[in-house]
C-alpha cells in the first residue's frame, strides 16, 4: 500500500474532546436516558442464596401491584438456548455465546436474577419486586479460594488464548541453586469495575428485529450474544451505543439488563428499559477474581536473575471459566535463563469473572513488581539498577526482537525528574513531623494489539467528511483521535470531519477493549481515507474539466482543504461539488494483527515506569499519596491530552488497587458484602495528588500506520506496585495482602515518641 | 421503594402529631439516608412528614453564651457559621470531615443525629439483622466486622453510629431539644440520645414515636483547645474507622481539664469519662496521654475484623491529646 499520510501535525496535538461540550451540557444521551414513548420499566429481583434451586416462587401479589405489566420468572420466560459448557471451544465464542436469563430454577450465584418485574414506572417495578416470595432449596457452595487450593486445576487456556504455562530452561534446578532468593506470596482481592454509568438497556422491537440502546464497549459482541440468546440471526439485532459512562471491561459482553429488556419487550410488545442498580452490578456485571500469587526469584550477587518462577492461583466461576492471564506479562519483561509461569484455577460458586482494566498486568504487576523490589533490597541494589541489569535483548520466552522497547529510558528519565537519587534505600528512615515518607517505583508493560476493523468514510459536495464505524468511545477520547486521524489523512480542518460511532449498522470494528481501540479503528479509518483519496483522484483525473485531468495521482498532496499536484491546486469541496456532486464514499479495513509478521516476528509492547511518594501517619498508619510520576514509552502519541487522561486514570486505578479496592466475599453466604460505592472504596479527589505524565518520543513502525501503541491500560500496569513499594520504603513493613490498609500496618508500626 | 403518602408539616407540633398519628409514619428532612434506605426496602414508611421547610433553620446565641442550632440547619451552613468556627471548631471540623459537600448541603442537624448505621448486613435485606428484623440474628458478629463496634456492643448487634457531628456535640455537652405530639418539650443530652444495642438494637434512641428534634443547644464554649481527628481509609468520603473529639485545657505544664469523645467505636458517640478524670490535673506528658488512651478503651472488645480498632483508637487518642496540648 502506498503510504500517503501527509503530516499536517494534527495527530498528536492535545485537541480538546470533540464530545466534551455535549457531555458538559448534558446533551450526550446515555442508554437509560434515551426517551421512548410508551417505554415500560423493568426491575430485576436477585437470588437471596448463592447456590441451589428455586423451590417455589409466588408472584401473585406482585402481579396485582399498581402499574405492573408483567412478571417474568423461569416458569414463563421465553425459551432460550441452554447456557452450555463452562468453556467455549474457541476464544471468540466467549464473547458471542448465548447468555440465557431466568431460564431454569437453578441458582448459580448470589443475586442471580430470579424474576423480572415490568411496570409503568421504575418505582412501581421495584416496589412490586419486593412483593415476590421465593422459597429456595439451598445447597452448600464453594467460595473460599484459599480453603480450596488443593482442588486447583490447570485450565486449557487463559484469557485471550494465552498459554496456561510456560517454561524455559530448568527453573526447579536453578532456583534452589541461586545465590540470592526471594520466595514471596501475595494475595490480590476481588475487585469491581464500577463504571459511573450502570449497565442499562432500552429494547425496542420492530417486526422481528430488535434495537437495543445500551452501554456497550463492543457492539459486535452484543449483537452476536443477544442474537444467540434470542435465537434470531444477528442481522435482526441492532445495537446503539454512542456514549458510555465508562466500561473498564465490564461492558464487553451482554448482561442481564440487555437480555431481559429484549425478552420482556418482545413479550409485552412495547419498549422496555432496564438498568442494574449499583448494588446489582457487584454480582451481575463481572469482577476481577481473587488470586494467590507466588513469585520466586533467584539471582546472582550482581543482580542478574538466574531463575524466575511465577505461579498464580485464581478463583473462577464454576459454570463459566475465566482465567485472567496474570503471569503472561512476565514472559516478556525481564531476562532470566530459567523460568516458569503457571496459572491454576479453583472453581467457586460466583458469577463469572470478566475482563477488568489491564487483565493480567493489573493484579500481576502489583505482586511481581513488589517482588522485584524485595529482591533489590535483598541484593542491596537500587530497584532501577536491578531492572536494568535484567533488561533483555530480545523477548525472553519467544526469542524474537522487540518492536520498540524504551523501559530503561522510561526508568532513567523518571528517576531524573522524580529526584529518585534522594530516596533513602533504608526503609522507615524519613520523617516529616508525624509522617513517614517513602519513595517507590515499578515498571510497566502492556502488549499492543490490533483487532479486525472496518471503517467507512464519505465526503459530500460541501467538503464535509463523515466517517462511520461501530466503534465506541468509552470515555477514552475515540471521537477525538478519529477526528484527528481523518483530518490529517485528508488534509482538512477538524471542523470538516464528523465521526459517527456506536451503531451496529456501521461497519464492524474491534470495539473498545484491550487498549486496541485507537490502533484498530484508527487504522481502518486511515485505510478508508486512503481509499477515499484514491477515488477522489480517480474522479479528478478522468474528469475533462479538472485541473488534475490525466495527472499522476501519486503526486497528489491533500492539505489545507485542497488538493495540490505541482502548481495545480483546487479546493477539495469545489472539486467534489463539480465532479461528483453526489459525493464519494470508501471503505477501509485492517486485519487482526496477531497472525501478521509484525506480531509473529516481533514482541510488541508499550512500556512505562511509575514513581510514587507516600506519607504514612506514624500514629494511625493512614497512607496518603503525595505525588506520582509516570514516564511512558508507547510509540507515537495520537492526542497528548486524551493520552495523559488515560495514563492518570490508570495511575489512579493503581492507587486504588494498592491502598483501598477490595470487594469482600462473605464465604458463609457467597455474597459480596460491601456492594456499594460507600463501602467499596476507590480513590476520591483528595487521594489523588499531583500527577505528572511524560511521554517519551517514540515511533513503532511495526505497530500500525501511526507508529502508536495502545495505552488505555498501561497506566494501571505496575502503578500500584510503585505505591506499595513506597509504603514499604516509608515504613519498612511489607504487606503482601492487597489492599494495604492501615490495619495491616498497625501491628508492625512502632509507637513514635510524642 | 414502597408507595407512601407525603405531607408538609405547618409547624413543629403539627409535624410531631402527624407522625404520632400513624405508626408507619416518619419525618423526612434532607433525606440523605432515609431515601437510600427506602430504595433498598429497608425503611418502609407508609407516610412521610416533611419537616425540612419548618422555620427551624436558624443558629441563635443563647443568653448563657452558647448557641441554639435549629434542627433544620444544614450541615454545610452549621460548619461555615463564624460563631461555630471560632468558638466550637471541633464541631466545624467534625462536620467537614463527614460525607461529601453535596450531602452536607442537604443533610440537616436533626437528621444527622438520627441517621442509621452503615453496617453492610443491615443494608442487605437477605441477611439476618436484629436491627432490621428483631430476632433474626446478627450477621456481622461472625461476618465481616471491620467497621464495627468495640465498645458497648452486644451479642445482638455490633453496629456503630456513623455520625461525626454527634461525636463533637457529645464532647461539647450539647443537648437535644424535642417536641412531642402533645406540645411538650424536653432536653436530652446528646450523649444520652442514642441507646446501646443490648437486646433491642432496633430501638436506637430515647425518642418516642412522633417526638421530633427541634434544636441542638451548645453550652458556652469550654476553655481549651478543640480538635476533631478522623481516621479513615481514604482522604474523604469515608466513615470513621475511629474518630476522636478532644477538648483540652492546659495550665502551664499541666492539664486542667480534658474531654474526649470517640466515634466509629460504638452505637453512640462514646465519652471517655475515665480518661477525662485521669487527665484532669495530670502533667502534660506522653505518659499521661498513653494512660488516658488506655483508660478510654477499658472494656473494649474486638470481633476479629475490627480488633485493630482497639490499638488504633488508643493511638489516635494519644496523638490527638498531644496535638491539642502542643497547640495550647
Amino acid at each position: 500500500m502506498a503510504e500517503t499520510m501527509t503530516n499536517t501535525g494534527i495527530i498528536g496535538r492535545p485537541i480538546d474532546r470533540i464530545d466534551g461540550p455535549l457531555k458538559v451540557m448534558g446533551r450526550a444521551t446515555y442508554a437509560y436516558e434515551h426517551a421512548m414513548d410508551g417505554a415500560a420499566y423493568g426491575y430485576i429481583l436477585g437470588a437471596a442464596i448463592a447456590k441451589g434451586r428455586i423451590a417455589a416462587i409466588d408472584t401473585a401479589e406482585a402481579e396485582q401491584a399498581p402499574g405492573v405489566l408483567h412478571v417474568m420468572t423461569h416458569r414463563n420466560a421465553p425459551p432460550q438456548p441452554d447456557f452450555g459448557p463452562a468453556i467455549t471451544p474457541t476464544v471468540p465464542e466467549v464473547f458471542t455465546r448465548a447468555r440465557p436469563m431466568l431460564a431454569t430454577d437453578r441458582v448459580r450465584y448470589y443475586d442471580e436474577p430470579v424474576a423480572l418485574v415490568v411496570a409503568e414506572t421504575f418505582e412501581a417495578a421495584r416496589a412490586a419486586a419486593g412483593l415476590i416470595k421465593v422459597r429456595y432449596k439451598e445447597e452448600p457452595g464453594v467460595f473460599d479460594l484459599r480453603a480450596h487450593l488443593a482442588d486447583a486445576y490447570a485450565p486449557k487456556r487463559t484469557n485471550a488464548g494465552f498459554e496456561t504455562d510456560s517454561a524455559v530452561g530448568d527453573f526447579e534446578a536453578a532456583f534452589p541453586a541461586a545465590a540470592v532468593k526471594i520466595d514471596a506470596t501475595y494475595r490480590t482481592p476481588y475487585e469491581h469495575h464500577n463504571p459511573m454509568e450502570p449497565h442499562a438497556t432500552l429494547a425496542v422491537w420492530s417486526g422481528d428485529g430488535v434495537t437495543i440502546h445500551t452501554s456497550a464497549q463492543t457492539l459486535a459482541n452484543f449483537r452476536a450474544g443477544l442474537a444467540s440468546t434470542l435465537g434470531i440471526p444477528p442481522e435482526r439485532v441492532r445495537v446503539v451505543s454512542p456514549f458510555l459512562g465508562g466500561g473498564f471491561g465490564s461492558k464487553l459482553i451482554i448482561h442481564a439488563d440487555t437480555v431481559l429488556a429484549a425478552l420482556a419487550a418482545r413479550v409485552l410488545r412495547r419498549p422496555v428499559k432496564i438498568a442494574l442498580t449499583r448494588q446489582q452490578m457487584f454480582a451481575n456485571a463481572g469482577h476481577r477474581a481473587e488470586m494467590i500469587q507466588q513469585v520466586r526469584l533467584g539471582a546472582n550477587p550482581d543482580g542478574r536473575l538466574t531463575a524466575m518462577g511465577y505461579e498464580v492461583w485464581s478463583a473462577t466461576s464454576s459454570f463459566e471459566e475465566y482465567c485472567e492471564q496474570t503471569a503472561v506479562f512476565a514472559r516478556s519483561l525481564y531476562a532470566a535463563p530459567n523460568r516458569l509461569t503457571r496459572h491454576r484455577l479453583v472453581g467457586v460458586d460466583l458469577n463469572r469473572g470478566e475482563w477488568m482494566r489491564s487483565p493480567g498486568e493489573a493484579p500481576g504487576m502489583l505482586a511481581f513488581e513488589c517482588a522485584m523490589d524485595e529482591l533489590a533490597e535483598r541484593l542491596d541494589l537500587d530497584p532501577i539498577e536491578l531492572r536494568i541489569r535484567n533488561e533483555p535483548t530480545e523477548d525472553p520466552e519467544r526469542g524474537v526482537p522487540f518492536s520498540t522497547r524504551n523501559l530503561v529510558a522510561c526508568m532513567q528519565e523518571g528517576a531524573r525528574r522524580f529526584g529518585w537519587e534522594s530516596r533513602n534505600p533504608v526503609p522507615g528512615q524519613v520523617r516529616e513531623g508525624r509522617k513517614l515518607i517513602g519513595y517507590g517505583m515499578a515498571a510497566a508493560i502492556r502488549p499492543n494489539y490490533i483487532g479486525a476493523s472496518t471503517a467507512q468514510v464519505s465526503i459530500d459536495a460541501d467538503g464535509q467528511v463523515t466517517a462511520r464505524l461501530d466503534m465506541t468511545d468509552i470515555g477514552t477520547g475515540t471521537y477525538t483521535i478519529l477526528t484527528q486521524i481523518a483530518a490529517e489523512n485528508l488534509g482538512v480542518p477538524l471542523s470538516a470531519v464528523r465521526i459517527e460511532l456506536g451503531d451496529s449498522n456501521f461497519p464492524k470494528t474491534a470495539g473498545s477493549g484491550g487498549s486496541w481501540g485507537a490502533a484498530s479503528a484508527g487504522s481502518a479509518l486511515h485505510n478508508a481515507c486512503n481509499a477515499l483519496k484514491e477515488k477522489i483522484m480517480a474522479a479528478a483525473r478522468s474528469s475533462e474539466g479538472s485541473p488534475f485531468h490525466g495527472a499522476n495521482a501519486t503526486d497528489a498532496n491533500f492539505a489545507g482543504g485542497a488538493i495540490t499536484i505541482g502548481d495545480r491546486s483546487e479546493r477539495l469541496a469545489d472539486l467534489v461539488r463539480r465532479i461528483v456532486p453526489e459525493g464519494l464514499e470508501a471503505e477501509g479495513s485492517v486485519a487482526a494483527a496477531r497472525e501478521s509478521a509484525a506480531y509473529t516476528d516481533y514482541s510488541q509492547h508499550a512500556y512505562g515506569a511509575h514513581f510514587a511518594e507516600v506519607a504514612v501517619d506514624c500514629d494511625t498508619g493512614e497512607i496518603r499519596m503525595r505525588r506520582m510520576l509516570s514516564v511512558i514509552g508507547a510509540g507515537r502519541i495520537l492526542n497528548a491530552k486524551t493520552a495523559r487522561s488515560q495514563i492518570i486514570g490508570g495511575m489512579t486505578w493503581g492507587i486504588g488497587a494498592a491502598l483501598m479496592e477490595e470487594t469482600v466475599l462473605d464465604s458463609r453466604h457467597g455474597h459480596f458484602v460491601n456492594h456499594d460505592l460507600a463501602e467499596y472504596h476507590v480513590p476520591v479527589n483528595g487521594d489523588v495528588p499531583g500527577m505528572e505524565v511524560v511521554f517519551l518520543e517514540e515511533h513503532d513502525d511495526k505497530a500500525n500506520p501511526f507508529g502508536s501503541k495502545g495505552l488505555g491500560e498501561l497506566g494501571v500496569c505496575g502503578a500500584g506496585a510503585a505505591v506499595a513499594n513506597a509504603v514499604y520504603n516509608a515504613t519498612g513493613i511489607r504487606v503482601r495482602e492487597f489492599p494495604i490498609t492501615l490495619d495491616k500496618l498497625l501491628p508492625a508500626l512502632p509507637s513514635t515518641a510524642i | 421503594m414502597r408507595a407512601f403518602t407525603y405531607e408538609r408539616a405547618g409547624d413543629a407540633r403539627e409535624a410531631a402529631a402527624a407522625v404520632a398519628a400513624r405508626p408507619e409514619a416518619k419525618f423526612i428532612s434532607g433525606g440523605t439516608n432515609l431515601l437510600d434506605l427506602m430504595k433498598l426496602d429497608i425503611e418502609r414508611p407508609a407516610h412521610l412528614v416533611d419537616v425540612s421547610r419548618l422555620p427551624l433553620d436558624r443558629i441563635e446565641d443563647t443568653p448563657e453564651g452558647g448557641l441554639r442550632i435549629g434542627a433544620q440547619v444544614r450541615n454545610s451552613d452549621l460548619a461555615a457559621d463564624p460563631r461555630v468556627r471560632s468558638r466550637y471548631p471541633v464541631l466545624s471540623q467534625a462536620l467537614l470531615a463527614g460525607a461529601s459537600g453535596q450531602i452536607r448541603n442537604k443533610a440537616s442537624t436533626g437528621g444527622n443525629l438520627l441517621q442509621r448505621t452503615r453496617c453492610y448486613y443491615f443494608y442487605d435485606r437477605n441477611m439476618p439483622c436484629n436491627k432490621r428484623e428483631p430476632g433474626s440474628g446478627c450477621s456481622a458478629l461472625e461476618g465481616f466486622s471491620r467497621m464495627h463496634a468495640i465498645l458497648g456492643a452486644s451479642e445482638a448487634c455490633i453496629a456503630v453510629h456513623p455520625s461525626d457531628m454527634a461525636v463533637a456535640m457529645a464532647a461539647l455537652d450539647a443537648s437535644v431539644e424535642t417536641i412531642s405530639p402533645d406540645g411538650e418539650t424536653r432536653a436530652i443530652p446528646v450523649g444520652d440520645l442514642h441507646r446501646l444495642p443490648g437486646t433491642t438494637p432496633n430501638v436506637e434512641t430515647e425518642l418516642g414515636h412522633g417526638e421530633m428534634i427541634t434544636a441542638v443547644t451548645l453550652p458556652p464554649a469550654p476553655p481549651g483547645r478543640q480538635i476533631y481527628r478522623k481516621v479513615r481509609d481514604r482522604a474523604s468520603y469515608a466513615f470513621a474507622l475511629v474518630s476522636v473529639a478532644a477538648i483540652v485545657e492546659a495550665s502551664g505544664d499541666g492539664i486542667r481539664s480534658a474531654r474526649i469523645a470517640m466515634g466509629g467505636v460504638a452505637a453512640k458517640p462514646w465519652r471517655a469519662a475515665e480518661a477525662e478524670r485521669a487527665l484532669a490535673g495530670a502533667v502534660a506528658s506522653d505518659r499521661a496521654y498513653t494512660d488516658a488512651a488506655e483508660a478510654a478503651l477499658v472494656g473494649a472488645q474486638g470481633y476479629g475484623g475490627n480488633d485493630f480498632k482497639i490499638p488504633l483508637a488508643k493511638r489516635t487518642v494519644r496523638q490527638t491529646l498531644a496535638a491539642a496540648i502542643e497547640r495550647a
